[in-house]
């Protein structure tokens, strides 16, 4: 301890309106060391990464960057300080290369030939000094995601970066890139860099870190030598109490097929084949998973069966009724009026109007029914009523249904969302991302209503990106890679290493034969 | 109503901005016209005598207001479907082609008829005008924005190759037709009040302002009452949300355009049948543009389109009452005071928000402690 | 802050009066132009000195207004009559039904309107024959023209226009019989007369054609014209008022329509008791149009053109010589 930490933070609070995001959070990175920081999301890391990273400004408390108190106003400060951030969504100009992103906003004065000379240069040590091989003449529309993410991180080396802030860094990698990124992570502790590795997938954090904070609800919870803790430890901290099931599985029996995937081909809006002759059925009494890295056509799949993107080749059928094949689909309305409810995997982008309030939003996609309308004219009361009793029945709050949706947090907007999409029994529901940008509480809830919805007879797929989450509510999972269903596993033979070796493509024949060597 | 005044203060918002920014552009103007060596009070009370200080000038007032309460009304309703309609000019000029149309077929016959059939020509020339670039865009993707412009050219190209040709005045001059038949024409603001018992100076104010005012409700319940205007909104602010609810948004589209064209088009209504009676070949004079900043300016809210299209009557009246009587100020001034209101209260309508913000806070602060 | 926004409530409380003349004056003449300003070096400023020569001459002071649209002209029309104006004199044929209009509204003003002929008890009517004073200007380019190529750059498309141009030809088909003629016209409505731009751009191309002499009757935007004329090492042919000082060297002539004398003649007329409804058509017997000659063209225009000019000028005045015009042209409408 001879040397001052990296970062220290002392009382650092955030508020924003009447949410305290972060509430007297004080960290200690020590230099050198690859430092997690864990928590739900909701939990206020963003908000206290923002703040590091200069997006944000304290409402009150120190920030001290190598023994310095520093006040950040702009990330450009923070980079001057030595702060680096590689965000979860990478900030590349996908058409230019790789050289000309690294040296965006740094082209320093006149000729654009000479920084690139002087660049060219500097990278290439730097390549060789930490063991990247990225080709900076190559655009970076033609990279991998996990060679972007490589981009990122090189281009804050290249900017003279001695801590590196990685947001979710695993969050859109395969199994066998996060493996490649957590050798670089090493590499980068053993030249000396200050890592500040955050996400909540607990096993990373036992994999990589030297010690661990973790953050609930604006609060720092803990801070321990990774050696000493446990996922169930940390896991706790997390979510406050052992995660308890309050309602628990019925027997294992299901039903009827609800909805039949048949041979189904279809294109992205970019015109790429996204979905590949895909097959499966859904049953009533039974939650279906569906795994894989985002975009991977999880999206086109929800599309297809939800009356949204026409299918090129192939059939979806509901109960009897054919709805989705290259003659016809059916759409939205005639699909919820059959009985089939969407929760939409994107909900600021999809699934609710988000600068409209939540009563006009409590009848997206149900505003032709005749209890909402008739006659082309709103029925104003019974709107008001229905959105008062959504309001009251999955307990959203603040509980104004005045208020535009996008004033209220991530998990009312979701609570409000599933009131209006189980408020008339659909046989048959469709969700995307149940629990994202969810806060802890909520997502326990929403876990049991889809449990409850499985254990009276309906038909659920649920679409999610969190695996631990699949696991925890599916009675089967299908895991999808590049447009295929590349496995497909009963709950009771699901173990991550296998989903996570099928997610990065590899069919369950040859797992089956991995698993066994 | 006590907990609205902790919301975000619609009020202020509504009414005290827009107020701010005008403020800002007369005290701007006030600067200019002193410049010029000219007492800026004395314009100022001249701009508020001209548009409200006698009837004639009340009358020319709302006279104006009335075109910009329809142009600005065209453009909310586009903009509440998610678009720009540039196009209100091209639209009120075949709206005007429309009317003269029906007033020439009926109106020696039957002037009445003539007239209804006129209002429903002009809704429907410009509604049909402004079909074309919203089918474009409905099924191509060409953009709005470029093909109302466009089609602004086109439609002066044709009421110029129209006026210059079969609908001329015979032996006239001017781009513009004969007169339109005895008794096609909208009543008068004065002939109403002197049937009604009241007394009021002549001015071309007609009843057109009602059927304006009229038309800002209907817009105003499209909006929020009908499920079209429901519809229409949610295609309007995230067409994603659309395609989920089963909105149909090239339908939306092309709908909400059309209505837009047609409240464009009846802008003739009061420019043509009411005052002129006779098509001229420019008679929109770029009110199919100001009435972007009406929208703008009033928040793409009927009500709020109204408050401004009045403003923008009082700066148009109250500036040709300034250019009678200043001479030295002369009409290009007064096109650059209405500019500067434009700027401040239509294209920068945030610029105040700050201030107001912080301003608002501290006022409630100090009530609440 | 709070002193001058009180001020400026007392200041409107205060000038809250109905405007009126301020003189005592008991003749009160008005002037309205047409849109292209007061001082466009063509129509409106013609007019305009036409007024200030009848001040100077009578000490009367006149009010005038610049309308910035069209339907600023029958406002400007009413509001000056129902202030009692005594004459308002309206330049520019934009204005007959507004004038037609106004005069029907009020039968006790007396209105003189220029270019266009309003057949009312109340409204006296001034036209010229530009096609006499354009076939001199044509004539002239005829005479001075090396190239054998002429043209003519008109406004807005109108019959008013069309005069100058058929006058202007016959003026130069009589000096010269092989000549060959480019015509344009700027555009077909008012904004034609406001795009000095456009109709560079077209003088450019008439040049570039090998003209070297354009006639341009299109208000303000001859301006561009003559720059044109300047920027090419051509000439150009003012109209309306002498423009020949615009560009000295590079302006042949300019084809004088004397609005001035019109204006002046109506103000006098009517400050004098004189005044008289109907319709005056000023051709070149009564001096309503001319061609331009000055210090800045003496170089241009030989003693032998002028002996050739003078001539002609004295046969159209004899009758001897009959310039057609265009169809319509100078009746009523």
């Amino acid at each position: 301890m001879t040397t001052a930490p990296a970062i220290e933070t002392k009382d650092l609070c955030k508020r924003f309106g009447a949410v305290q995001a972060n509430d007297n959070i004080s960290l200690f990175v020590e230099q050198g060391t690859v430092h997690g920081i864990v928590g739900e999301n909701g939990a206020g890391k963003s908000t206290l990464l923002k703040m590091l990273f200069g997006f944000y400004q304290p409402n009150s408390g120190d920030l001290i960057v190598n023994g310095q108190k520093l006040d950040l106003d702009s990330p450009s400060d923070a980079m001057a300080a030595g702060i680096a951030m590689v965000h979860q969504h990478f900030m590349l100009v996908e058409p230019f290369t790789v050289l000309e992103n690294i040296i965006l906003g740094a082209e320093g004065q006149g000729m654009l030939d000479h920084a690139k000379t002087d660049a060219r240069a500097k990278l290439l040590g730097l390549e060789q000094q930490f063991g990247f091989d990225l080709p900076l003449d190559t655009p970076v529309s033609q990279l991998s995601v996990g060679e972007r993410q490589r981009v990122e991180i090189l281009k804050a080396l290249f900017r003279g970066a001695d801590i590196l802030i990685l947001d979710e860094p695993t969050a859109v990698l395969t199994p066998q890139e996060c493996d490649q990124l957590f050798e670089l992570v090493r590499l980068l502790k053993s030249r000396g860099k200050t890592i500040l590795f955050v996400t909540h997938k607990l096993h990373e954090i036992m994999a990589i870190t030297d010690a661990v904070t973790v953050i609930r609800a604006g609060k720092v919870i803990t801070r321990v030598a990774t050696s000493d803790t446990s996922p169930e430890n940390l896991a706790e901290a997390m979510v406050g109490a052992k995660i308890s099931r309050a309602v628990e599985r019925a027997g294992q029996e299901h039903g009827a097929p609800r909805l039949r995937v048949d041979g189904v081909s279809a294109q992205s809006d970019l015109g790429h084949t996204a979905l590949k002759n895909i097959s499966f059925e859904l049953f009533d009494g039974e939650v279906l998973g569906v795994a894989g890295v985002a975009g991977n056509g999880q999206t086109e799949l929800l599309d297809v069966l939800t009356g949204l993107r026409p299918v090129s080749d192939g059939t979806v059928t509901l109960g009897q009724e054919l709805v989705n094949s290259n003659e016809a689909m059916t759409d939205p309305i005639e699909l919820r009026r059959a009985g089939l409810a969407h929760i939409a995997e994107d909900r600021l982008k999809t699934g609710v109007v988000a600068d409209m309030s939540a009563t006009e939003n409590s009848i997206l996609g149900y505003q032709r029914e005749p209890d909402f309308s008739e006659n082309g004219l709103l029925k104003l009361s019974a709107i008001n009523d229905a959105a008062h009793s959504y309001f009251e029945s999955q307990d959203v709050r603040p509980r104004d249904p005045s208020l535009a949706v996008a004033s209220f947090s991530g998990g009312n907007q979701q609570k409000l969302v599933i009131a209006r999409e189980l408020a008339r029994d659909p046989q048959t529901l469709i969700i995307g991302q149940p629990t994202r940008g969810v806060d802890i509480g909520a997502v326990t809830k929403i876990h049991d209503q889809i449990t409850e919805l499985r254990n009276t007879g309906k038909a659920v797929l649920v679409v999610s990106a969190d695996l631990d989450e699949l696991m925890a509510i599916s009675d089967r999972i299908i895991v999808m890679c590049e447009g295929e269903i590349t496995g497909t596993v009963d709950i009771q033979d699901a173990d991550e290493r296998t989903i996570g070796l099928m997610m990065a493509g590899a069919h369950a024949e040859a797992t089956t034969e991995g698993a066994g060597l | 109503m006590s907990a609205s005044a902790k919301k975000l203060p619609g009020a202020v918002e509504a009414i005290a901005m827009p107020f701010l920014n005008t403020l800002i552009a007369f005290l701007l103007s006030g600067l200019l016209i002193w410049a010029l060596g000219e007492d800026p009070f004395y314009a100022l009370s001249l701009l508020f005598d001209g548009a409200f200080g006698y009837q004639e000038g009340i009358g020319y007032t709302f006279y104006y207001a009335t075109n910009f309460i329809f142009t600005g009304l065209a453009v909310s309703v586009a903009y509440h479907a998610g678009h720009f309609n540039i196009g209100g000019e091209g639209q009120a000029m075949l709206g005007g082609l429309g009317l003269t149309l029906a007033v020439f077929w009926l109106g020696d016959t039957a002037p009445v008829l003539s007239v209804i059939i006129a209002i429903l020509g002009a809704a429907l020339f410009g509604g049909a005008w402004a079909f074309i670039p919203a089918w474009l865009q409905a099924t191509r993707g060409s953009h709005i924005v470029i093909t109302t412009i466009m089609f602004n050219f086109i439609a002066s190209a044709l009421l110029a190759y129209l006026l210059v040709g079969p609908l001329q005045r015979p032996g006239g001059q001017m781009p513009e037709s004969s007169d339109f038949p005895e008794g096609a024409g909208l009543m008068k603001f004065d002939e109403l009040m002197s049937v009604l018992g009241f007394s009021f100076e002549q001015s071309p104010l007609n009843v057109s302002f009602l059927i304006a005012l009229l038309m800002a409700l209907a817009v105003w319940f499209l909006l929020t009452r009908t499920r079209f205007g429901y519809e229409m909104r949610v295609a309007g602010k995230n067409q994603n949300a659309a395609a989920f609810a089963g909105v149909s948004v090239p339908r939306v589209t092309i709908i909400a355009l059309m209505m837009s064209g047609a409240l464009a088009g009846m802008m003739g209504l009061n420019e043509l049948l009411g005052e002129q009676l006779r098509l001229i070949g420019n008679f929109t004079l770029g009110y199919g543009f100001v009435g972007i900043a009406v929208a703008f300016m009033g928040r793409n809210h009927p009500l709020g389109i109204v408050l401004a299209a009045i403003l923008f009557g009082v700066l148009y009246q109250g500036g040709a009452e300034i250019a009678f009587e200043i001479t030295t100020i002369s009409s290009d001034m007064i096109v650059v005071v209405q500019g500067l209101v434009i700027i401040f209260a239509g294209a920068m309508p945030h610029l105040m928000r700050k201030p107001v913000t912080a301003a608002y806070a501290r006022l409630i602060g100090k009530g609440a402690a | 802050m709070k002193f001058s926004f009180f001020r400026m409530l007392a200041f409107a409380a205060l000038v809250i009066l109905p405007a009126s003349f301020a003189s005592a004056q008991n003749f009160r003449p008005v002037l309205l132009y047409d849109i292209g300003g007061k001082f466009d070096k063509s129509f409106n400023e013609a007019a305009f000195r036409g007024a200030e020569q009848f001040a100077r001459e009578t000490g009367i002071e006149f009010r005038d207004f610049e309308p910035n649209s069209e339907t600023q002209y029958e406002q400007a029309l009413k509001r000056f009559a129902r202030r009692r104006a005594d004459l308002i004199v309206a330049v520019g044929v934009g204005y007959s039904v507004a004038v037609r209009n106004v005069a029907e509204q009020f039968p006790n003003v007396k209105f003189t309107v220029i270019d266009a002929v309003i057949d009312l008890p109340n409204v006296q009517s001034v036209t010229f024959k530009e096609n006499e004073g354009s076939f001199l200007v044509g004539m002239i380019a005829g005479l001075a023209s090396e190239s054998g190529k002429i043209g003519f750059i008109g406004g807005m498309d109108i019959p008013l226009i069309r005069r100058f141009q058929v006058g202007y030809e016959q003026g130069a088909n009589y000096v010269r019989g092989d000549l060959e003629f480019i015509e344009n016209y700027v555009g077909t409505t008012p904004s034609a007369w406001n795009d000095p731009i456009k109709a560079a751009e077209m003088a450019k191309s008439q040049y570039a054609r090998g003209v070297d002499i354009i006639f341009s009757a299109a208000g303000p935007s001859g301006l561009g014209v003559i720059n044109a004329a300047k920027d090419n090492g051509a000439l150009a042919i003012g109209v309306d008022s002498n423009q020949n000082h615009v560009q000295p060297g590079f302006v042949l002539t300019s084809m004088l329509k004397r609005v001035d004398l019109a204006v002046q003649q109506a103000m006098l007329s009517a400050h004098g008791g004189t005044w008289a409804p109907g319709h005056q058509v000023l051709g070149l017997p009564e001096g309503g149009v001319d061609y331009a000659m000055d210090e800045h063209n003496a170089a241009l225009i030989s003693e032998e053109m002028r002996t050739q000019i003078e001539a002609a000028r004295a046969k159209i005045v004899s009758g001897e010589i009959v310039v057609a015009d265009v169809d319509g042209g100078n009746d009523g409408h």
